[in-house]
């Protein structure tokens, strides 16, 4: 296990300079320099020069990419142009919310739709598991920002008004207000998430409902509660823990929709803002931070299943 | 026939369906795009108006039928884009293997290590936001995907003796790519588009509902409901309209890529 933790954590670390080599390219190479970025197309060309000298945009490109790791892994990220805010601080918090709105969102996909998922593999043909794939199939399907309006024009309206129609509220103001803000964007990434789950509990535990095991355990006359759950979904749900993990990188892009949507304060939401605003020092920063998450989601969902089924690691 | 999966019967009748009545768009709307009827804003559906108005008295049916081409072109262009860089490089690198597979392999990892919008939102700000900014950026965001695929399949070509005896006769290498292999990883290759494209067209109207694809007054299904976001209390016709065209869109591609690929097999 050692090993095998100690291979994957090097692939990382690659993947993570890479990463940081993307952005700078994107940033700094593409037609547009950064210092047009932020003056505008019609800047002068001596402001231009200026603001490049200024930036240390005028030195040697691997320089220039070798001075920002240096900063960020130093710390010193810099202030946002447009919120004149240090970007550590800005990102600190919307960070926090994002983290909280992911966590909501898969636990709620966790309750919901492994019980889904189970039913439909226990009654496998029947009008409940047609019905249950369906509606995954759907949810999967309709985008998420149609899926959050939806929510928003049903649930929100000056008719009906149980939810908020946007914000966040912190937990400081009270729970209610918090959940209530909360509610919205969590069911509609739910609802996305749903699918996967749903569609991998069912397939995984009616592979292990045919094992010789399971019979053996009914023959040995274990009720059928303690079949399914103690025997059956013990095996059948490695797969799905995987999922959940591999979902939290989904969660990195679906949450900039559905912050948009409900205007609620982010990382996603941020990013946006860091685009229209052309704050290049905060959007490389956000956009890194968030595919660093991405990638250490995909590397906990791999460790899990690694830990969880022995066979992976010795390939 | 009776051993079509109904996924695919489904899927293919509703994309014929969206492709037709996109194409025919301009001749079958009943008024163009941008006319604005600046009396008739926010109105219900009516016989004038067979899916109501939006916030500037525009026709709502005329928009989404004219979105739907905004949608195709996007999505199958998107893609198209991504067939262009992402085959050629797929095929090479499974062709030579080695160290320029290793590189190459190495660049795609660390792009699809980024979530795609994530990707094409940085070249958007990079380049600006436009249409065929939208189509470059996720055109550029699906190649590492497609290079992928097609790398895989090249790899298990590599030693098959219809390669080899190319290459004995002395066939140049670019023959041998897109003369022998090619055709061979074309299914996958066709089962990964279908997917791709409706991938493609949701990426493009997210892109749009966030005000950095699409620009106004363009039709677009993005653009619309991001426009009909600040008025859905007054009315929620400019949701519904774009909102069930995008929904079912997407919902026919799905069906269609994932009845294909039982039939064809491939894909991932």
């Amino acid at each position: 296990m050692t090993l095998y933790v100690l291979r994957r954590l090097a692939s990382i670390v690659v993947v993570l300079v890479l990463i940081s080599v993307i952005i700078f390219v994107a940033i700094h190479v593409l037609p547009g320099s950064a210092a047009t970025l932020i003056l505008g197309e019609y800047a002068t060309p001596d402001a231009l020069r200026t603001l490049e000298r200024q930036m240390g945009l005028d030195r040697p490109l691997l320089a220039q990419y070798g001075a920002w790791v240096g900063d960020v892994l130093t710390g010193r990220w810099g202030d946002s142009l447009a919120m004149k805010q240090p970007v550590a601080s800005v990102v600190a918090l919307r960070l926090k919310n994002s983290a909280t709105l992911a966590a909501a969102a898969l636990v709620i996909v966790g309750c919901v739709a492994i019980p889904l998922g189970t039913a439909a593999a226990l009654a496998r043909g029947s009008l409940l598991d047609l019905a249950i794939v369906t509606a995954t199939y759907v949810g999967i399907s309709v985008p998420e920002f149609v899926t959050g309006m939806g929510l928003l024009l049903v649930l929100a309206g000056p008719s009906v008004g149980w939810f908020p129609t946007g914000g966040y509220a912190d937990l400081s103001t009270g729970a209610l207000a918090w959940v209530r803000h909360l509610a919205l964007p969590t069911a509609t990434l739910a609802i996305v998430l749903m699918a996967h789950v749903v569609r991998q509990t069912r397939s995984g535990l009616a592979d292990v409902l045919g094992a010789p095991y399971i019979r053996t355990a009914r023959l040995k006359g274990a009720s059928e509660r303690r079949v399914i759950v103690r025997h059956a979904l013990r095996n059948g749900l490695v797969p799905t823990i995987t999922v959940l993990a591999l979902d939290l990188g989904y969660l990195m892009g679906g949450i900039v929709v559905v912050e948009e949507v409900f205007a609620y304060p982010g990382m996603g939401r941020l990013i946006i803002y860091a685009v229209q605003n052309r704050d290049v020092p905060l959007l490389q920063m956000c956009v890194l931070i968030v595919a660093a998450v991405y990638t250490l989601a995909n590397f906990a969902a791999d460790l899990l299943y690694a830990w969880l089924d022995p066979r992976i690691r010795y390939r | 026939m009776s051993d079509r999966p109904p996924a695919l019967v489904i899927g293919s009748t509703i994309l014929a369906v969206m492709v037709a009545v996109s194409l025919l768009a301009p001749w079958i709307a009943p008024y163009a795009a941008t006319e604005q009827h600046i009396l008739k804003r926010l109105e219900r559906p009516s016989p004038a108006y067979l899916l109501g108005t939006d916030q500037y008295g525009r026709d709502l049916l005329s928009r989404t039928l004219m979105g739907g081409r905004t949608a195709l072109l996007l999505g199958v262009g998107a893609v198209l884009l991504g067939l262009a860089v992402g085959v050629p490089v797929g095929l090479a690198a499974g062709y030579f293997g080695g160290r320029a597979d290793d590189a190459i392999m190495r660049i795609v990892d660390a792009m699809l290590s980024f979530p795609s919008l994530l990707l094409a939102l940085l070249i958007i700000t990079a380049l600006g936001a436009s249409t065929a900014h939208a189509l470059a950026a996720i055109g550029i965001a699906n190649v590492p995907g497609i290079a992928r695929i097609v790398r895989g399949n090249t790899l298990a070509l590599r030693e098959a003796e219809f390669v080899l005896a190319a290459r004995a006769r002395g066939e140049g290498h670019v023959y041998v790519m897109f003369g022998e292999i090619l055709p061979n990883v074309l299914p996958a290759i066709v089962v990964e588009t279908t997917i791709r494209v409706g991938f493609a067209m949701l990426a493009a109207a997210s892109l749009s509902f966030l005000g950095l694809g699409v620009q106004p007054p363009t039709a677009d299904w993005g653009l619309m409901i991001r426009e009909a976001r600040q008025y859905v209390f007054l009315s929620p016709w400019p949701l519904v309209a774009p909102g069930v065209a995008l929904s079912l869109t997407i919902i026919g591609l799905n069906l269609f890529g994932d009845g294909l690929r039982d039939r064809l097999g491939g894909g991932s």
